[in-house]
């Protein structure tokens, strides 16, 4: 088992696989947590999407991926934030369908143009383990700018994500951090969908966050064991991947659910034991 | 004293329905001022215009000598879901956010200030506690330490004693006495607790049929409006 471990990094293919997702992993379950608490766990879905739609329309004009997909999901990211907290319009149905919308336009571009080819499903499914020695490059240093704004702004999302209205009135530019971080939701879903792919990039998103929630009590306890937790589940998704010879992201994503269910029950557990325990202690107080 | 606030002909409209108009106030610095009026008269309504969270369709707010920066809000409800992870002791701190600028990180001092704030509101002990398992009261106290750490000229308060037993309600009247007379905090409070807050206040900014009007304490408590709205209160 462990000399299959040390051959399969032996490859460089993997070794490459294993550093870009581990920054992107670390990214996304950063910003996650404020995806999730905000609730808005349904637009990393939506953006993935879009970024798809993007890809086709991109492989269709023959232009570089990256060009057209980045402006425009941030756009819609920005769209999808700002329309979030406006009342009139449901923030969920927005999210649907701009979602829907830009699926149905993929499809028709790619059936119209390539047809479904490998290219489309690596966008649908990830190709983690075909990205080049650019491609690693641009997510690790995407990511990394992700997780510094977040660890340099990390009281003021805590605050804003806690309070908005309280920050906004004590003189916080919640606008400006708001943008921010749609800004940097975009780019880690645009460069996460190569890796696991359109269909599971929310999967990175909102797993480790929610996993962790289930047992720590502070924002800042939950965002740190929720990065430990995304970090572990990809390196243990991918190795499990090599071994059993299954889709990387897809593996990735088991790993993340795997955890999410053992985390619920120990949570529950822990809950019922401090239930049971000051039961106890009502009980032998009435008795003495 | 020195102007803080003004108010000039202040119309706040939700939509098409217009809530309060040709409002005209100021706030002076170091007094203690009071909200008063009935339910749904827009006495919140105002509170958020002064604050910036909601835009007035004509008129002006103007603030001399101090900056949004500045304020300390205690909002009328905090709507927090149910499992946000946030310890108590965080969520004070970040009052401290509005006063350090570019720095990403808490100071010494912030970290000093969030436990001063929190031991006068008597919820230090509970400082490592999720926010979300406190009770209703508790909650409170830590939003108010929070109010009170980002507030350096001016505390803005929307009902604060709503969810605050009878006891701990004196208790924090007491507590804002304290901190508008020694810190010379000018306090903005929201309340419905009318007797109490007279004891205490300077001026009463009294809200009513769409329009507002200031007055001293003594003024306000000695007018026929406040008899009959007071006794109407007594009565129910």
């Amino acid at each position: 088992m462990l000399e299959s471990v040390l051959t399969m990094f032996s490859y460089p293919f993997l070794i490459r696989a294993l550093i870009a997702g581990v920054s992107v992993a670390l990214a996304s379950s950063l910003l996650g947590t404020t995806l999730v608490l905000k609730r808005y766990s349904m637009i990393g879905d939506g953006l993935s999407h879009v970024s798809f739609g993007c890809l086709a329309v991109a492989a269709a004009l023959n232009w570089a991926p990256l060009a057209l997909t980045l402006p425009v999901v941030s756009a819609a990211a920005f769209l999808l934030l700002k329309l979030n907290n406006n009342k009139k319009i449901f923030g969920d149905a927005a999210i649907a369908l701009i979602t829907c919308a830009a699926l149905a336009v993929g499809v028709i571009v790619i059936s119209v143009t390539t047809g479904m080819n490998v290219d489309v499903y690596n966008y649908m499914f990830g190709s983690i383990l075909s990205i080049t020695k650019t491609d690693m490059i641009v997510s690790v240093t995407i990511s990394s700018s992700v997780i510094l704004v977040f660890v340099l702004l990390f009281h003021r999302i805590f605050a804003v994500t806690f309070d908005e209205p309280f920050s906004k009135a004590t003189g916080l530019k919640t606008g400006a951090y708001q943008t921010l971080f749609a800004l940097s939701t975009a780019v880690t879903i645009v460069i996460g969908m190569r890796l696991v792919g359109a269909l599971l990039i929310s999967g990175l998103l909102i797993f480790p966050p929610l996993s962790a929630m289930r047992v720590c009590k502070t924002f800042k306890s939950t965002t740190i064991f929720s990065a430990i937790l995304s970090v572990l589940c990809f390196f243990a998704g991918l190795v499990l991947s090599f071994l059993a010879n299954l889709p990387a992201g897809a593996t990735v994503i088991v790993m993340n659910a795997a955890v999410f269910c053992c985390l619920f029950a120990f949570g529950k557990l822990v809950y019922l034991i401090r239930k049971y325990k000051s039961k106890l202690r009502t009980i032998t107080k009435a008795t003495l | 004293m020195n102007k803080l606030v003004e108010c000039n002909n202040l119309t706040i409209a939700y939509d098409k329905n217009i809530v309060l108009e040709k409002v005209n106030f100021e706030i002076y610095e170091g007094e203690y001022l009071c909200v008063a009026g009935e339910n749904g008269s827009g006495k919140s309504t105002l509170i958020k215009s002064i604050l910036g969270l909601k835009s007035p369709s004509t008129g002006s707010i103007e603030f001399f000598g101090f900056r949004k920066n500045e304020i300390g809000y205690l909002p009328q409800q905090t709507a927090v879901q149910k499992d946000f992870p946030a310890g108590v002791f965080e969520i004070a701190l970040s009052g401290c956010l509005n006063r350090s600028g570019w720095r990403p990180f808490y100071s010494k001092e912030d970290k000093l200030l969030a436990k001063i704030n929190l031991e006068l509101m008597g919820v230090y002990g509970l400082r490592k506690r999720c926010f979300c398992q406190l009770s209703g009261g508790e909650q409170r106290r830590v939003l108010l330490a929070r109010a009170l750490c980002s507030a350096r000229k001016l505390l803005v308060l929307d009902e604060p004693v709503s969810g605050l037993d009878p006891a701990a309600a004196r208790e924090f009247y007491t507590t804002m006495r304290y901190i508008n007379q020694n810190r010379h905090m000018t306090i903005l409070m929201v309340t419905h607790d009318i007797d109490l807050a007279l004891h205490d206040a300077d001026r009463v900014l009294y809200v009513k049929g769409g329009t507002a009007h200031c007055s001293t304490a003594e003024e306000f408590r000695k007018s026929e409006e406040t008899q009959k709205w007071m006794g109407g209160q007594n009565n129910a």
